[in-house]
């Protein structure tokens, strides 16, 4: 009895909500107030951000390294596309479709990723990518192939049209991260969370205290899968566009470095990750639009070699220190 | 540590506050182009073109001044062209959108455009459908059923052959090349003995050719990207002995581009190709625009070039037009039906379509001095879109 109190009261403990996580939540509304010509890129970062939370359960919690996660994002986004293209072009039951069909194609595809580790499953998640991606151009008759879908059409979201500043766009995208974070910080918060990061540790160990190793993992990915899917439906309602770029290598290893960048294994990381990755590339671009990739290199670069656990895991760091 | 996630966001989106950039009596054009990346080459050459006709006629039109706003799409992501875009047309307010390196990227601005009410210059992007998407729209550069059904009947028609056989790269260009040469050329009595599709990154072609060969078609209709490519394929078909006397190559331009000629040497020599232009064509206007071209960028015009630069020329004739006025409305009013005579030849803008109208050039690979170029044998004047004329009588 006694010791359940004490684990009730330590997983409380670690979900209790500071008051810097509220500000940063409601600094996420500045937006709309100070910077209202860039709410399509804040809409974006929020997309992207949500993505990188994903792929965060999955290599900073369960330790299991992807290449491949744009085919998660890429299938609800062309899930989403279809479906208003089809069927009805209603954004939130188009949002739900895109998770579900991609948190079925992860379950399918969690029964083969789970049982490998290290460099078979980096080149088995990237071959699950390419796989998809090359179907997707295969399959022109449906996905419209290198042209991107067609006739992708978005009704109004609660009565509010997707307005050229972006307005909705940023609403829409923004709430749908909060919703998905809350569920995350759950999880990781939760005695499975613990399971997770035990795996990560020690994946031999873990059955020892009775924990399923497989089935956690299963778990896990279909969930990480879904929200990737509901980034990638986010994208295609907020733009009215899909193409096989949502599918491309290049989108899974951007989201990699992004985590890598924030700080993978903690909530936030992808959400920095992506709003700092996003910001220079859209300041750096603007500045020089040949050549701005150097800088970004430089940037990449810079925090690798100074900040290895990320952007927040320096952060963390140096408020260690001095104490 | 929250406290500093805070600052550092805050931080981050303070330094993207907008700079409010303010001048009067300028005219702004956002233009989007793919200027890192795969595309990079392709784009940088359109950027020339913009560059050379500005320096030839000067900045400003109309008595404005002319100011262009350059993006970098980076690739195929129609998102990213979407949201600079938009961010062009509520944050630095330009009056009209240029550029367009690739189809998916014009598609999804066209909505931005139609929207805004904002007049749209498509420079390159060639897949016929991208027109109909935005009222206030044109385009200067080509699109593909223009040369390749065009290429199809001529082939037929004029250069007397029954049998072809088509060869063409595994992507969506050459499915669309494919299927564009293959419907002309069947329609006009012509047929199709056999046809097979390389994998993009494919090194070698002898056992393609090979297969080709043993049918020995009257023709091989070939569409394939540049790059290390043309060479290759140009090697593989000396190899296996295919006489081009016997039978007749046949491809678009992008087959026979400067470099690719260059690559592929005297394997280049009687490839048959239709296209709308070449760097080497003979008229003063082009010669002027070349000279100028090297002179500011060391290197000739390509098709990416001449498409940019005529967009520029249509953006200034229409502006003269109406007086300054960059309403979407008063613009494509005044470019439908703009007639000019480029360095391509003489091109106009339809007045129904949009689109743009021009004569295709049938070329043959020769040897003139040291250098392997395309020299026109056959000139179809003043070609439609195919594609755009279907449309129109379908809504007969």
């Amino acid at each position: 009895m006694e010791k359940g109190r004490a684990e009730v009261s330590y997983f409380r403990a670690q979900a209790r909500w500071r008051p810097l996580e509220l500000a940063f939540w409601a600094a996420t509304l500045l937006p709309f107030v100070v910077t209202p010509s860039y709410l399509s890129l804040a809409s974006q970062i929020a997309i992207t951000a949500l993505f990188a939370l994903s792929l965060d359960l999955l290599l900073g919690y369960a330790g299991i390294v992807s290449l491949g996660h744009a085919a998660y994002f890429g299938f609800g986004a062309y899930s989403a596309g279809l479906l208003s293209k089809h069927y009805l072009g209603e954004p939130l039951t188009g949002l739900v479709v895109g998770a579900a069909a991609a948190g079925i194609l992860g379950y399918v595809t969690s029964h083969v990723i789970v049982r490998f580790r290290h460099l078979a499953l980096i080149m088995l998640t990237l071959g699950l990518g390419l796989l998809l991606a090359e179907a997707a151009n295969s399959a022109s008759a449906l996905t419209g192939g290198a042209d991107g879908l067609q006739g992708v059409k978005m009704s109004p979201l609660l009565g509010f049209k997707f307005d050229l500043y972006g307005r909705t766009a940023y609403a829409y995208s923004l709430a749908v991260l909060f919703c998905v974070f809350l569920v995350a910080r759950r999880i990781i918060h939760s005695p499975f969370g613990l399971a997770l990061r035990g795996i990560r540790e020690n994946a031999t160990r873990m059955p020892a205290i009775g924990a399923p190793v497989l089935a956690h993992l299963r778990k896990v990915y279909t969930i990480a899968a879904a929200m990737a899917g509901a980034a990638g439906a986010l994208l295609t309602q907020t733009t009215s566009t899909v193409s096989l770029e949502v599918l491309s290598f290049g989108r899974s290893a951007d989201v990699l470095v992004i985590l890598i960048l924030g700080g993978a294994g903690r909530l936030y990381g992808g959400i920095v990750g992506a709003i700092i990755y996003m910001v220079a590339r859209d300041q750096f671009s603007g500045l020089n639009p040949q050549y701005w990739y150097f800088w970004i290199g430089l940037l990449l670069v810079a925090v690798v070699m100074f900040l290895p656990n990320g952007i927040l895991g320096g952060l963390s760091a140096l408020r260690k220190k001095p104490q | 540590m929250l406290r500093l996630i805070a600052a550092a966001a805050l931080a981050a989106f303070a330094s993207a506050l907008p700079l409010a950039v303010q001048a009067q009596q300028t005219i702004k054009i956002g233009v989007l182009l793919t200027l890192s990346g795969q595309f990079a080459d392709a784009a940088a050459q359109m950027d020339n073109g913009i560059k050379t006709y500005m320096k030839q006629h000067g900045d400003s039109v109309a008595g404005k001044k002319i100011e262009i706003i350059r993006k970098d799409v980076g690739g195929p992501a129609p998102d990213v062209a979407k949201r600079l875009a938009q961010e062009l047309v509520v944050r630095d307010k330009v009056d009209m959108l240029a550029g367009f390196t690739l189809t998916p990227n014009a598609l999804a601005v066209a909505d931005v455009s139609a929207e805004a009410k904002k007049f749209m210059v498509v420079m390159n992007a060639a897949t016929s459908i991208i027109i109909t998407k935005s009222p206030y729209m044109i385009r200067t550069s080509v699109t593909l059923p223009q040369v390749m059904e065009t290429f199809g009947t001529w082939a037929v028609t004029k250069g007397g052959l029954k049998q072809n056989y088509t060869m063409v790269t595994d992507y969506g260009p050459g499915h669309d090349a494919e299927a564009a040469f293959t419907s002309a050329f069947k329609a006009a009595g012509g047929s199709n003995v056999g046809s097979v599709r390389f994998p993009v990154a494919n090194p070698d072609f002898a056992a393609f050719v090979q297969r080709a060969k043993d049918l020995a078609p009257e023709s091989i209709f070939i569409f394939i990207p540049g790059g290390a490519q043309p060479a290759a394929l140009g090697k593989a078909m000396a190899e296996r002995g295919i006489d081009k006397k016997q039978t007749r190559i046949l491809g678009s331009g992008e087959t026979t581009a400067e470099a690719a000629l260059k690559a592929m040497g005297e394997n280049a020599l009687d490839i048959i190709t239709a296209w709308h232009y070449d760097y080497t064509m003979d008229n003063a206007l082009n010669k002027a625009f070349v000279k100028e071209f090297n002179a500011m960028h060391g290197r000739n015009p390509d098709f990416f070039s001449i498409g940019a630069y005529d967009g520029m020329h249509a953006i200034y004739e229409t502006l003269k037009k109406t007086k300054g006025n960059t309403d979407g409305e008063a613009m494509i009013k005044a470019a439908k039906g703009l007639k000019w005579e480029s360095p391509r030849g003489p091109m106009s803008i339809d007045p129904e379509t949009r689109d743009v109208v021009q004569d295709v050039y049938i070329r043959r690979v020769q040897k003139v001095g040291n250098d392997y170029v395309n020299v026109p044998f056959d000139k179809i004047p003043a070609v439609k879109d195919p594609a755009g004329e279907r449309r129109k009588q379908q809504k007969q």
